[in-house]
């Protein structure tokens, strides 16, 4: 059962203005066009790290931001999964403290620690130097330590921009395993065509800050 | 030669002591003028850093009106039964007074290395602002606040002006910058090199322990 999302949000920076009114009900929605269309604003929007002037954004039944009311859910109490196109690995900590950063201290840390591992298939690498990590390595470190807060949605900027083909092709089946696996639902910023189609269920077209088109299809 | 000895551990001691009674609101001054916005923020920024060009006299007058038995402080101590004027406290005190600016300068300049990204992706993990700071800003700003506290110790153990003031020339609260002093005026002059030669040494050692911590890659 998809997991309702509501994206109703006006921003500005400077000269550009983003508007966006959408409600979706779908596993994955793909936020896709050219870069400066405003793709990143609404992940950090959501994600807390940037204030709509107005709107409301909802994952299921839970209010983020409400400007009419004045919600603004501080970022560490919103349970998203963000990882960023740069990844923002920490640099300090090696990939199993890196994982383990938004975990919580339950009984259940471990199996949930078993499981996305196995899913992205990171047990070797769990005592490794962040920094000694090929693109795809860091790109599935940064996937574990977002799953591993227990996020209510994922959020994915371009997760597969900074790969080769080769590396790309390698890393876009986990992310199909996180999609039909976990109940988790996404939203997947992505400038590339191919992606957007194997990953997503509803895709809207932005650009220039505004929604050219919004549906199943692309 | 055991004179020399026992005032140049006394003033480690001491300098030690004042670098850990600086560090606290050295490191909390120092991410408050890197990473926030306040009224006072100004006024915050120059006061830290007067004791650098104030006259160390004059500090040290500033500081026995406040710690001497009729100021507002040293009133309030002595209701506790504790006198700070002509004591090693005082002593300490100084110092820390005096080697603050140095340290919030060098820690300042960590944090603001540190890229707000790290902090940003920490709290969309669930980290509430003081897990960030201390899991995320700290460890990645450690070689500035690292550098900062050698040189504050470095300039704690040169303190001559204020400690003189608030602690005196006494044999309880002499340190090897007050030695130096004492040795001179009293016409004893091997004595008066030996510890020029002992606190040469050591402030060497220690800035160029500060040297290399700050230049050290991350």
């Amino acid at each position: 059962m998809p997991t309702p999302i509501t994206l109703d949000l006006s921003l500005r920076q400077g000269d550009f203005t983003l508007e966006i009114r959408e409600r979706f009900d779908a596993r994955v929605v793909a936020l896709f066009g050219p870069s400066g269309a405003g793709k990143t604003s609404i992940l950090e929007s959501v994600a807390g790290l940037r204030t709509p002037e107005r709107g409301l954004i909802r994952i299921g039944a839970r209010t983020l931001f409400d400007a009419e009311v004045g919600t603004d859910i501080p970022p560490h109490d919103r349970r998203v999964g963000y990882v960023p196109q740069d990844l923002a690995l920490f640099p300090h900590l090696n990939v199993r403290r890196n994982v383990l950063y938004g975990a919580g201290a339950g009984d259940g840390v471990g199996q949930e620690l078993d499981r996305v591992l196995a899913l992205l298939e990171l047990r070797p690498l769990l005592d490794r130097d962040v920094t000694a990590l090929s693109g795809g390595e860091r790109q599935r470190v940064a996937l574990a330590r977002a799953l591993m807060a227990s996020p209510a949605v994922l959020l994915l900027d371009e997760p597969l921009a900074a790969l080769d083909g080769g590396l790309r092709a390698r890393v876009l089946p986990y992310l199909e395993r996180i999609r039909d696996e976990l109940t988790i639902p996404m939203v997947y910023v992505s400038h590339a065509e191919a992606e957007v189609r194997v990953i997503a269920d509803w895709v809207v077209v932005l650009d220039g800050g505004r929604v050219v088109r919004s549906g199943a299809e692309l | 030669m055991s004179d020399v000895i026992s005032v140049a551990s006394f003033t480690v001691a001491m300098a030690a002591l004042a670098t850990l009674v600086m560090l606290p609101p050295g490191v909390g001054v120092a991410w408050l003028l890197a990473r926030r916005r306040f009224p006072g923020r100004a006024v915050l920024e120059t006061l830290v850093s007067l004791p650098l060009v104030l006259p160390p006299v004059a500090t040290g007058l500033i500081l026995l009106k406040l710690i001497g038995r009729r100021g507002p402080v040293g009133a309030v101590l002595e209701r506790f039964g504790i006198d700070l004027v002509f004591t090693w406290r005082a002593v300490v005190l100084a110092m820390a007074v005096m080697g603050l600016p140095l340290l919030v300068r060098a820690a300042r300049e960590g944090f603001e290395q540190v890229d707000r990204r790290y902090e940003q992706i920490a709290a969309t993990l669930g980290a509430s602002p003081a897990r960030v700071f201390f899991s995320v800003s700290l460890p990645l700003a450690r070689r500035g606040v690292l550098a900062g506290a050698l040189l504050g110790f470095s300039r704690a153990l040169g303190e001559f002006g204020a400690t003189i003031l608030v602690a005196g020339a006494l044999p309880s609260t002499r340190t090897i910058a007050v030695a130096i002093y004492s040795y001179t005026e009293t016409g004893q002059e091997a004595a008066a090199t030996t510890m020029l030669l002992v606190s040469a040494t050591i402030a060497f050692g220690a800035l160029m322990l500060s040297n290399r911590v700050a230049a050290s890659a991350p």
